[in-house]
């Protein structure tokens, strides 16, 4: 298998290359007490190389299901996904992680490093399953967390950094592999204000040097950042539209955009 | 399909145990103590057969023992030696009339006191012919032995032991002075060889040996009534194949002297002795078996809390172990990470428990008095039986992360 070949090079015009993310009506149930649950109910989206998009929803609306699914960390029940433009139904287990090990950058809410360990060790942990020898892969972890602002501070444990630095650690872990496609869950979620906007100017400066970023929360601050909003609600796309430009960026003040069922 | 290499696996596994440094060491503790107790039981097993191996060989080869009495009257069961049934006439009989010994050594002994100069001591004084140093293999380290001479004069000639020796003399040359035996005096002819303990138990080198003439005449048993009667006689013969029938020669031989009818018991018996030995060396064997298998019931419950850690380990990491598959482990680099914890874990605990056992073994030998034989068979064997342990112990822990799935990991708390 060659995922590489259908790749688009960096700064290439996204049009004339196939979407990173291609589903069509993908169905997730879950099983809760031998009846199933259906977490979503059939969504369609179609994302180029090189946008930027947030995807937004309450609690409950299958936002998480939808991001597990577009991140290859789970197989839908029905519906048809192409990642890159192939078909990642078939796959088994081991395909499925070489997709994520190879392609995909994760960034959760809680940064799921390693706490005992340095930032220089999370940030090589994919080049481990990826068969990388040690010194490239110190050298490609040094590179990424240079590139996350984060290069005086390899050594350092990870439960010694500040939030901001820590998920920054977890941005480079995402980036060691050189990754078309970066799924960001809540990534400023557990982080203040400031160094949420710190995060996101980071992301959006990945998403600049080429790389799709592809953002779940449920803060319009951080989704009036993105250049394209899709909304999800009960299982399915309620909506999908260019981001409006926030009137006054950076500003976590920002009104409430009415989401129905939505956090305070 | 690169396969995270097994040195990444191990720092890995390593990290993993460094994350619960305290936990890892006290579940290590039930390896260490299991491993140290089968190395102690193993070495202080193998001490003693090898000290009964060497107690058969300074006994010497071919050895039949006669001894009097076992004579059974009515119900009553009398032990060895409770009738004066052999005298040297049997002794004479049997040089006589057996073909094929080595040789004959009739012998008494009595515990009297020695002298020399100021000092004393208690030792066996035992009666010998030269044939008796012969059957035993014993030989004399300074003067020389007792001779035939010796025996047709009743002289009075000693040979001492080396305790003996020691304790009379003090390390001085002893051969040419004289000691008294009871109320007479000999000359001491010779030291005798270091013998060690015998399998009884007993210092062997704590003995003076003198012609059994003299022994009979002048020295032992003076003034009783069971004198002439025999302790024993050792027949040396000479092939090992010939011991069994020598054996019925004797009984039958001593049945015709003693004038017994066919329906009464044997008033004196014969023993093989190295068939003595051999059986004592096999129950040490046995026994040495039994006690390393309760030792190893320590090493099932090491495996046991290693288990128990792991799987501990595995519902604390299952984030971890989520963010891993997220990243692109593999269900298989995830089995493998654990099964090499539990198996580190597992062998940090054996090698610690070698040390253990060999410093163990070691303060027995030096401060318990045990003979101990440290084998590299028996440290090869507990290291490999706390990796098995280990392993074992970790496939549970290891198949249960390795079947989570990224999503339920991740989402774990």
């Amino acid at each position: 298998m060659s995922w590489s070949a259908s790749r688009a090079p960096e700064g290439a015009v996204p049009d004339a290359v196939e979407p990173i993310i291609l589903a069509r009506g993908l169905r997730k149930d879950y099983r809760v007490g031998g009846r199933p649950v259906p977490a979503l109910k059939g969504v369609s989206l179609t994302v180029e190389p090189g946008e930027l998009v947030a995807v937004m929803g309450p609690s409950g609306s299958g936002k998480s299901t939808l991001l597990h699914l577009l991140g290859c960390l789970d197989r839908p029940s029905a519906g048809e996904y192409r990642f890159q433009g192939r078909s990642v139904a078939g796959l088994g287990d081991n395909a499925l992680a070489r997709v994520r090990n190879r392609h995909i950058g994760f960034v959760f809410q809680s940064f799921n490093l390693l706490p005992r360990t340095t930032a220089l060790e999370n940030a090589a942990l994919p080049l481990l399953y990826a068969g990388v020898a040690s010194r490239e892969r110190r050298d490609r972890a040094e590179a990424a967390l240079a590139r996350v602002g984060l290069g005086d501070r390899l050594h350092h444990r990870a439960s010694t950094l500040s939030g901001g630095e820590q998920q920054r650690v977890a941005i480079a872990r995402g980036l060691v592999n050189d990754p078309t496609l970066i799924l960001a869950d809540e990534p400023t979620g557990a982080l203040d204000s400031a160094t949420g906007r710190e995060i996101l100017t980071l992301l959006e400066s990945l998403n600049a040097a080429g790389i799709t970023v592809l953002i779940v929360t449920h803060d319009p601050a951080v989704a009036g950042r993105a250049r394209r909003l899709i909304r999800v609600l009960d299982g399915k796309v309620a909506s999908d539209e260019p981001s409006a430009p926030p009137p006054d960026l950076g500003s976590s003040q920002s009104t409430e955009v009415p989401v129905a069922g939505g956090q305070p | 399909m690169p396969v995270a290499n097994p040195s990444v696996q191990v720092i890995e596994a390593l990290r993993g145990l460094a994350s619960y440094p305290l936990r890892a060491a006290l579940t290590a503790l039930g390896i260490v103590i299991g491993v140290a107790a089968v190395i102690t039981v193993l070495s202080v097993g193998e001490g003693a057969r090898q000290r009964v191996i060497e107690q058969i060989q300074s006994l010497g080869g071919n050895l039949l023992l006669v001894t009097p009495g076992s004579a059974r009257t009515g119900a009553v069961q009398l032990g060895a030696g409770s009738r004066q049934t052999l005298t040297t006439g049997d002794a004479d009989a049997i040089r006589r009339d057996i073909p094929g010994l080595l040789a004959v050594a009739p012998s008494v002994f009595q515990r009297l006191q020695v002298v020399r100069g100021n000092r004393n001591w208690q030792t066996t004084v035992q009666g010998i012919t030269p044939d008796y140093l012969e059957a035993r293999e014993w030989a004399v380290t300074a003067g020389r032995p007792l001779s035939a001479l010796d025996q047709l004069r009743s002289a009075k000639v000693a040979l001492i032991g080396s305790t003996v020796a020691e304790r009379l003399f003090a390390g001085e040359h002893a051969v040419g002075e004289i000691i008294r035996i009871g109320d007479t005096p000999f000359s001491v002819v010779g030291v005798l060889a270091l013998k060690g303990q015998s399998s009884a138990g007993s210092d062997q080198d704590d003995k003076v040996m003198i012609p059994l003439s003299t022994a009979t005449v002048r020295v032992l048993g003076t003034g009783r009534s069971e004198l002439g009667g025999l302790r024993y006689v050792m027949v040396k013969v000479d092939r090992v194949e010939r011991l069994g029938e020598v054996e019925a020669q004797l009984a039958a031989m001593l049945r015709q002297r003693h004038g017994l009818r066919p329906d009464q018991p044997d008033d004196f018996s014969v023993r093989n002795l190295a068939e003595v030995q051999a059986q004592r060396e096999e129950a040490s064997g046995v026994l040495t078996f039994w006690l390393g298998a309760v030792a190893s019931v320590s090493l099932v419950v090491g495996a046991v809390s290693v288990m128990n850690i792991m799987l501990v380990a595995v519902a604390e990491r299952t984030r971890e172990i989520g963010l891993r598959l997220a990243v692109g482990a593999r269900r298989r680099d995830i089995l493998w990470q654990f099964l090499t914890e539990a198996l580190l874990l597992a062998l940090l605990g054996g090698a610690a428990g070698v040390a253990l056992g060999v410093l163990l073994s070691l303060s027995i030998a030096r401060w318990g008095g045990l003979p101990v034989e440290i084998g590299p068979l028996a440290l090869l064997l507990s290291l490999g039986a706390a990796a098995a342990a280990g392993l074992c112990a970790g496939v549970l822990p290891a198949l249960k992360a390795a079947r989570l799935t990224p999503i339920e990991a991740l989402r774990s708390e």
